[in-house]
């Protein structure tokens, strides 16, 4: 691989950019490798590349069936946060977030990491005290997050409307170190770093079945033929219970739609994230201009990609009234993903029922955030057969044990 | 917008009138049962790509839960029908296997 860097631009600059290379290689898959990845997304690839990196397994292959990040990790909003409640999820969400601050230098890939802060607007005096116990626990939890008032979010947003009239702003939380990346990019570097380390990245290629001999996994079905593994990883998101169901076992998990929206882009105008979970809206600036903007998921089992308008209206009607200043503004594009919602809307990370296939799913509405650190995790996992210390706690046996890992009211809603 | 059939009402509601309520036609585990089937009936589902039943309740209308049967790969509706039975009535059925000739019937093909 060459290397990117300011002397590589200035030499293609002056041979008239002839000599960029391809970012990754698209191999014919092999007929068998150690390990097998399904799902190309963020997750997948960068349980591929800390297999590669971390654990020295690179006779790897991840396997997708449309093309590389073009899932939920080309879909999101980008929100990068680790301020959760528990203390599993603020283990595994702040590992992720501090290997998004050194993963552009890792990877010699810009995924353009901006912690440029996230508020998670209080506007109830339930969200109040639910922000003021996250506080306290992320104090303890080693998390650097605090609870501000009004006239510092005003100070941090100018033009947020703090007063009302329905929902006044009380408050926030409000973590400097969260931001946002570019989505398409974290899945582009790690593909390239895969691919460099002689990781294979099979596109165009849909898991079909999956092959198993006395209750272990054997290998796998795809529309370009069989493909044995030791190993095997379930990387999807929404298509999580269609790949359980061919690996024979089901999940706690429904598949639902998730939109987001963009706005036209404007000059810049608000410089944090900002996250309204009583009223459903969230909103970044894009280094576009454009506002990026968020909403809820639907409540029904859905696999097309496309999500109820209603929300989307809701999501805005809320925006205009928080940020007045955007009424006027055109929407350009709108689109959905399908997210994998569990009960206690926290991931699933470890063993499945069936020998050496492993899953790591479950991530929701919130899942870019925790890329590194899921693929770190995951990529332990799976070398040593066990769970390493951050997926202990996200087995799913803890839903027969009762053991919740409960975000859902945490956090209220999405991310 | 999802539109279903009230089969109480007689009515065609939009989503916005409903509630969805998740999977239909799952065993509900009483006392004695061990903790697979509990673990079986509070949170694992079928959630599948292509034919499902579902329960909804008409929440801003009569207020009662019915059944839908729906395509989840393409939002198809293939019919709605009354919560008071244990498996699709059998012209649901049909509907379902004359648009999906490959649908292997209702609680076949299972694995799981
Ligand atoms: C609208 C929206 C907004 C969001 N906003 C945020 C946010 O602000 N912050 C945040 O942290 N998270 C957010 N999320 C969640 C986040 O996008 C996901 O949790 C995360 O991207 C999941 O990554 P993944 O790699 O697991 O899945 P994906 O990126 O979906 O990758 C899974 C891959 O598996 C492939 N696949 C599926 N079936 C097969 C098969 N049979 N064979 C081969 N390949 C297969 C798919 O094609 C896909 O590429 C948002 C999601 C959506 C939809
Ligand atoms: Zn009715």
């Amino acid at each position: 691989m060459r290397r990117y860097s300011a002397f590589a631009i200035a030499r293609e600059a002056a041979r008239y950019h002839t000599g960029w290379g391809r970012a990754w290689r698209n191999p014919t898959p092999k007929k068998s490798y150690d390990i097998v990845i399904i799902g190309a997304g963020g997750h997948g690839l960068a349980t591929a590349y800390y297999l590669g990196k971390n654990h020295g397994l690179k006779n790897v292959a991840v396997v997708e069936k449309g093309w590389l990040g073009g899932g939920n990790t080309g879909r999101n909003t980008t929100i990068i946060r680790s301020n959760y409640l528990q203390d599993e999820s603020a283990a595994i969400y702040e590992k992720a977030r501090s290997l998004y601050e050194s993963l552009s230098q890792d990877l010699n890939y810009n995924v353009m990491f901006s912690p440029r802060g996230v508020l998670m607007l209080a506007q109830t005096e339930h969200e109040i005290r639910g922000y003021k116990r996250t506080e306290h626990a992320n104090r303890l939890q080693g998390v650097e997050t605090r609870f501000i008032g009004p006239k510092e979010v005003k100070r941090l947003v100018p033009i947020i409307e703090i007063s009302g009239p329905r929902y006044p702003v009380l408050g926030a939380l409000w973590q400097p170190r969260g931001g946002t990346a570019r989505h398409d990019a974290v899945a582009w570097g790690y593909a390239r770093a895969c691919s460099d380390m002689g990781i294979d990245i099979i596109q165009q290629c849909e898991v079909t079945a999956i092959r198993q001999k006395n209750g272990a996994v054997s290998g796998i079905e795809t529309t370009k033929g069989e493909i044995s593994c030791n190993k095997l990883g379930l990387v999807v998101a929404g298509n999580s219970g269609v790949l359980a169901e061919m690996a024979g076992f089901r999940l706690p998990i429904e598949s639902v739609a998730l939109q987001a929206l963009v706005s036209e882009p404007i000059k810049p105008a608000i410089n944090v994230v900002v996250m309204a979970n009583t009223v459903h809206g969230y909103i970044s600036q894009s280094d576009k201009g454009e506002l990026v903007i968020g909403g809820g998921a639907d409540g029904f089992n859905n696999y097309t990609q496309r999500g109820s308008f209603h929300h989307i209206e809701e999501t805005v009607r809320a925006l205009i009234e928080t940020f007045p200043i955007i009424s006027r503004l055109k929407m350009l594009r709108q689109w959905g993903g399908i997210v994998d919602m569990t009960g206690d809307r926290s991931p699933i990370i470890g063993r499945t029922p069936l020998e050496n296939c492993f899953i790591d799913c479950g991530w929701g509405t919130g899942g870019f955030k925790a890329i590194p650190g899921s693929g770190w995790s995951m990529a332990a996992t799976m070398a040593r057969g066990e769970p390493d210390e951050f997926a202990a706690a996200f087995g799913m046996e803890r839903f027969i044990e009762g053991r919740f890992i409960d975000e859902s009211v945490a956090a209220g809603v999405a991310h | 917008m999802l539109s279903l059939h009230c089969p109480y009402c007689g009515v065609d509601v939009d989503e916005t009138d409903l509630t969805p309520g998740g999977e239909a036609h799952l065993v509900r585990s009483g006392s004695g049962s061990d903790d697979a089937d509990f673990e079986a009936y509070l949170f694992m589902r079928k959630n599948p790509r292509g034919v499902h039943f579902e329960r909804w309740r008409h929440s801003f209308g009569c207020g009662k839960w019915f059944h839908a049967a729906r395509a989840t790969d393409t939002l198809e509706v293939f019919g709605t029908y009354s919560a008071q039975t244990k498996e699709p009535p059998q012209d649901v059925q049909e509907r379902i296997r004359a648009r999906r000739p490959d649908w292997k019937g209702f609680g076949k093909g299972d694995r799981i």
